[in-house]
Parts: structure tokens; C-alpha cells; sequence
């Protein structure tokens, strides 16, 4: 039976939402061979209880691996218990995310496996004995197809590109134990410092405010930030001008050498839209731009646009964001 | 310290780009090639860890036709001391194929670190550096954006979504390359000098069969034209009534 497996991130004792994306794909691969969903997830003492909704996303067994060391991500331990769980269970395609734990998993996993792995997947179908899969090259400025003829079909799934499936079936959970000891590892994260308090990640956060230049100095970011707080689930991001300037941390980037981002709305305030910059977000569903400049490239992109100063139009966005989301 | 840099020749993305007729490659007429960002960045890390240690040699290894010397020679104008080229026609898009080929050259070498850039541009997968590690039983630290090596071992900082990881690991590691790591030097006529006076070897290339084939390549739907809603914030009501009503996003 050709089953699927789905590695489910955490960080801490939660689950993030790209390990629900992966089990959903996971599932919809299953369907078209008729066959189960298995999931691994890894993580400290609690996670168990964690583990169980993931039935309601589509897995029909959950395998979860409790271990106090796995507060952290220990990529020798993750990759030990995916390799050997994917190998004992003679799986025909294992689901991974594209975060940055699943860039650096997925690729050690399906090496490991003796296979290829296919990272920033947008869409997977099934073709008779093949797994086809879309993935963006040249920073997304490229579609490739892509034939996968090992097995199992290693993939990674880009954030945002699925919506978590709910199916109301309770997943069969199954312990088991970390397959080397954590402690045994080489590599150790010593310390993980969080980037603000409850701040939602770029790639997950269905709303994306970026600023550009044009907030001339650094403490402007607040304009952003206040935008961002009205919507309530929205990220801040910047532009690389503005992480080179030392304005925001080199993690906020959007771009080609930063982060990449498709949310439902995408915010570019003072931006003027280089195409290194319009690699990172060009895939976002609604784009707004508000620009001094009514030439910058960024309104070319731009669903709506407001031509006029961030320092007027923002603040009076902000206010109006946050009458809206009153009445709901 | 031995250092190896695994570096690839990527073409400038600042362009339209255009599908070849085979209709699985990329046109290459009037692309602008150069060293992979990243590369760069990782090339600087290992000359400023070279010249921190006496006695240590920076080698760099780039899988390609005779074309890739190009990258190679400007790694070496950088001060990196001798260069190698794994000769093959064409490189597959599947990373994993790259990994084995790449390892099995960086086997031989008996390196202290080996640096990566955390991905390139034009295939866009950012697998190979982790592969490698995996394929030589290395420890492995991905997209580092800050670099100790002391006694024996390294501490590195990953960015996370939201966070940041620091990381310490044993030699012999490797490592791929973040944005924010450094600044790469520019060759000095010095170094372009000098570069063409130091070692490049070139070896055939052993690729194993690929498990990924590219059927076909696109380019993406163009976004529809944009509007501009208004000018300053007197366009804030319709902007929000479109997004409510329209975009249905508020």
C-alpha cells in the first residue's frame, strides 16, 4: 500500500501551521492512491495532547516523539527518526514544509534516503507511477514541472500555498522513542531567541505590512507596526535597502536573498519595487502600494495603490483598519 | 585549516527571461553570468577564517562546463589559492545527483569546514550543502548569518522565522552561507593578477543518473495591471471598501 508520510514542524511545544499544510497535501496524495496518511512530529513532553487534532487535518496515524531535549529543533535527531520512520514504513512520497527547519530537514532526510528532494513546491498531481510537481526557479520569474522518479518522492511543500484541511476523523497515535540520543548529537542549538513577543512569521501571517525607504528612519517603523497591530494578524517585513541599513534584522528582508511570501494581502508602504524585492512577494493574492512616487515600479504589481505620503496615509489606514475590524 | 567552497555560475535574475526552445531550459542569449551571491558571501567567510590561522588554504570546487573557470578565476582574484573544476556538459537540475558529485570530489580533500551558499538563484532549491553533509557524514549548519570558529569547534547564528537559533557544532562541519554573514570582497588587479597565476584543475565530472527531470518550464501568469485607487489620505475609504468588498481580505 502506497502510504504517505508528513513531517509535522513544532517550535516549542506548538505545532505551526506549515506542519498542518503538510499534512493536508499529505492527504490529498493519499486519496488519489487510496491509501493512509502517517505523521511524525517531534517535540518536548506535552506535544502528545498537541498530536491528536492532527486526525482532523487528515492523519490517519500520528507518530509523536517526546523527548524534554526536543524544545528545540536537533536536525540530527529530526533526520534520524524521519529517515528510519520513512524507510521501515516503505512510504511512497514523504511531505516536508519549506520553512527554515524544513530547508534544512527535508534536504538531509531524502539524502540520507538515497533520494532526491523537491523544495518550494507549489502544486503535486499524480501521473500513473509519477509524482509531478510545480516549483518556482529563477526567483519565481520561472515555473519548472518537475518528473520525480525515486522513491519515495521526497517534497516540501511552500508555505501558504495549501489551506489546512479539516476532516473530522481522530488519528491513531503511536509513541515512540528519539532514534539517537539527543544529547549524543553534534550539532546543539544552545539558545533560541525570539524575534519580539508573539510576533506571527513572515511566511505564515495571512497579512504582510513591508516598509521600504521611503519611511526614512528607522523609528518610522512604528507607522508599520501600528498598521500591522490594527490588523491583528498581520507580519512586519522590509526591504533589503532597509535590513542593509541596520533599520530591521536581516530575517525581515523580503526579497530574492531574503524571505519569500504569498499572504492573502501584502502592504508595501514606501516601497518602491525592485525586482529583488519584487521577487519575494509577487505571488501575494491582494498587493497595495502607497508611494509618493506615482512611477515606482511597485504600482505596476499593485492591485490598489494610493499615490501620496506614507506619514498622512498610513496613520489614516491604521485608524480606518481598526473601525473596520470594530464592526466584525 | 583546509577550507573548501563549493561555488556555482548563475546568471543575473534582473532580467525577463526567456524559454528556450527546448522548452525545459532557459534561453541563455544576452544573460549576464556571475558568482552566486551567496557563494560570495561564503568564498569571504573561509578567506577571512584563512587569514585568521596561518597555514590554512582555501580551495574552491565548481561543477560545470569549461564557462565556469570564469567563476572560479573570480574566486581566486578574491585570494582563494587554488580552484577546481568537476567537468560536465550540462548540470542537472536535481540537487541530490549534484550532492554525490560534490561529495565525492570534497572526499578526497580531508577538509576542516566546507561552505555552501544557502541556495542559488536560478534552480532556486537550496538542497545541495545539506545533501553533502548527510552523503559525507558531516555535522551541518544551514544558512548561518554569523561565524566563530575556536579550539576545535564553531558557533553559528540561523535565522528562523521569528527567531534565531545559535548553534555550535565540531570540526570538520559544513556549513551554508546566510545573507548579513558579511560583506564580499571586490578582486584587487592584485588579485586578478595573481589569479591567473594560481593552480586549476580540471577533473571529469562522475554525475549519477538524475531522479528529477524538468518536463517543462513557464513563465507565470502576469499579475492583471494594477490601479491607483487615489492620492493621499483622502483615498483611504475606497481603498478600504475595495479591500472589504472587492479583495474581500478585511
Amino acid at each position: 500500500m502506497a502510504n504517505v508520510f508528513a513531517f509535522v514542524e513544532t517550535r516549542g511545544s506548538d505545532i505551526r501551521k506549515v506542519g498542518l499544510e503538510a499534512v493536508t497535501a499529505a492527504r490529498q496524495l493519499a486519496d488519489k492512491f487510496n491509501s493512509e496518511v502517517h505523521a511524525l512530529i517531534l517535540g518536548p513532553p506535552g506535544i502528545a495532547a498537541k498530536a491528536a487534532q492532527l486526525g482532523q487535518h487528515g492523519a490517519d496515524v500520528v507518530i509523536v516523539v517526546e523527548h524534554a531535549a526536543l524544545v528545540n529543533y536537533n536536525p540530527e535527531v529530526v533526520t534520524a527518526n524521519a529517515a528510519e520512520r520513512i524507510k521501515s514504513g516503505g512510504y511512497r512520497a514523504a511531505v516536508f514544509s519549506t520553512s527554515a527547519q524544513g530547508r534544512d530537514l527535508a534536504p538531509r532526510v531524502a539524502a540520507r534516503l538515497g533520494v532526491s528532494v523537491v523544495t518550494d513546491v507549489l502544486s503535486v498531481e499524480v501521473e500513473g507511477d509519477s509524482i509531478v510537481v510545480r516549483h518556482p526557479m529563477n526567483i519565481g520569474k520561472v515555473i519548472a514541472t518537475i518528473v520525480i522518479s525515486g522513491s519515495p518522492a521526497v517534497i516540501a511543500m511552500r508555505p501558504n500555498v495549501i489551506a489546512p484541511a479539516q476532516n473530522a476523523k481522530a488519528g491513531r497515535v503511536e509513541n515512540a522513542q528519539p532514534a539517537i540520543d539527543p544529547a549524543a548529537a553534534r550539532v546543539k542549538v544552545i539558545e533560541t531567541k525570539q524575534g519580539g513577543g508573539g510576533k506571527l512569521d513572515l511566511a505564515e501571517a495571512p497579512v504582510v505590512i513591508a516598509g521600504g525607504r521611503g519611511l526614512k528612519a528607522a523609528e518610522n517603523f512604528k507607522l508599520v507596526e501600528d498598521l500591522a497591530s490594527a490588523f491583528g494578524n498581520a507580519a512586519v517585513g522590509a526591504t533589503r535597502a532597509v535590513t542593509d541599513d541596520g533599520w530591521r534584522p536581516h530575517a525581515d528582508q523580503i526579497g530574492q536573498t531574503g524571505r519569500l511570501v504569498s499572504p492573502e494581502l501584502y502592504i508595501a508602504v514606501g516601497i518602491s519595487g525592485a525586482v529583488q524585492h519584487l521577487a519575494g512577494m509577487r505571488t501575494s493574492k491582494t498587493i497595495v502600494a502607497v508611494n509618493k512616487d506615482k512611477d515606482a515600479p511597485i504600482f505596476k504589481v499593485a492591485d490598489y495603490g494610493i499615490v501620496g505620503d506614507v506619514f498622512e496615509v498610513i496613520p489614516a489606514l491604521t485608524e480606518a483598519v481598526r473601525e473596520a475590524k470594530k464592526h466584525h | 585549516m583546509k577550507i573548501a567552497v563549493c561555488v556555482k555560475r548563475v546568471p543575473d535574475m534582473d532580467v525577463r527571461f526567456r524559454i528556450a526552445t527546448d522548452n525545459v531550459s532557459v534561453d541563455e542569449a544576452g544573460l549576464k553570468f556571475d558568482i552566486n551571491d551567496f557563494d560570495a558571501w561564503a568564498v569571504e567567510a573561509a578567506l577571512q577564517l584563512r587569514d585568521k590561522n596561518a597555514g590554512s588554504e582555501v580551495t574552491v570546487i565548481s561543477l560545470g562546463p569549461d564557462v565556469v573557470q570564469e567563476t572560479i578565476r573570480k574566486a581566486l582574484s578574491m585570494g582563494v589559492d587554488r580552484g577546481v573544476q568537476l567537468k560536465t556538459d550540462k548540470v542537472p537540475f536535481d540537487g541530490f545527483a549534484i550532492a554525490k558529485t560534490l561529495s565525492e570530489e570534497l572526499k578526497t580533500g580531508s577538509y576542516d569546514l566546507i561552505f555552501f551558499g544557502k541556495m542559488s538563484p536560478d534552480t532556486s532549491s537550496g538542497v545541495v550543502g545539506p545533501m553533502t553533509a548527510e552523503l559525507l557524514g558531516l555535522p551541518c549548519v544551514s544558512a548561518i548569518s554569523s561565524l566563530e570558529i575556536a579550539d576545535g569547534k564553531g558557533t553559528a547564528k540561523r535565522e528562523l522565522e521569528g527567531a534565531q537559533e545559535i548553534v555550535e557544532f565540531p570540526l570538520p562541519a559544513v556549513l551554508t552561507v546566510d545573507e548579513g554573514l558579511n560583506t564580499a570582497r571586490l578582486p584587487s588587479l592584485k588579485g586578478i593578477m595573481a589569479a591567473k597565476k594560481k593552480p586549476l584543475e580540471v577533473k571529469p565530472a562522475q554525475i549519477p543518473a538524475p531522479q528529477l527531470t524538468v518536463r517543462k518550464l513557464e513563465l507565470p501568469a502576469e499579475r492583471k495591471a494594477g490601479r491607483v485607487v487615489g492620492e493621499g489620505a483622502a483615498a483611504v475609504p475606497e481603498l478600504v471598501r475595495l479591500l472589504q468588498t472587492e479583495a474581500k481580505v478585511l
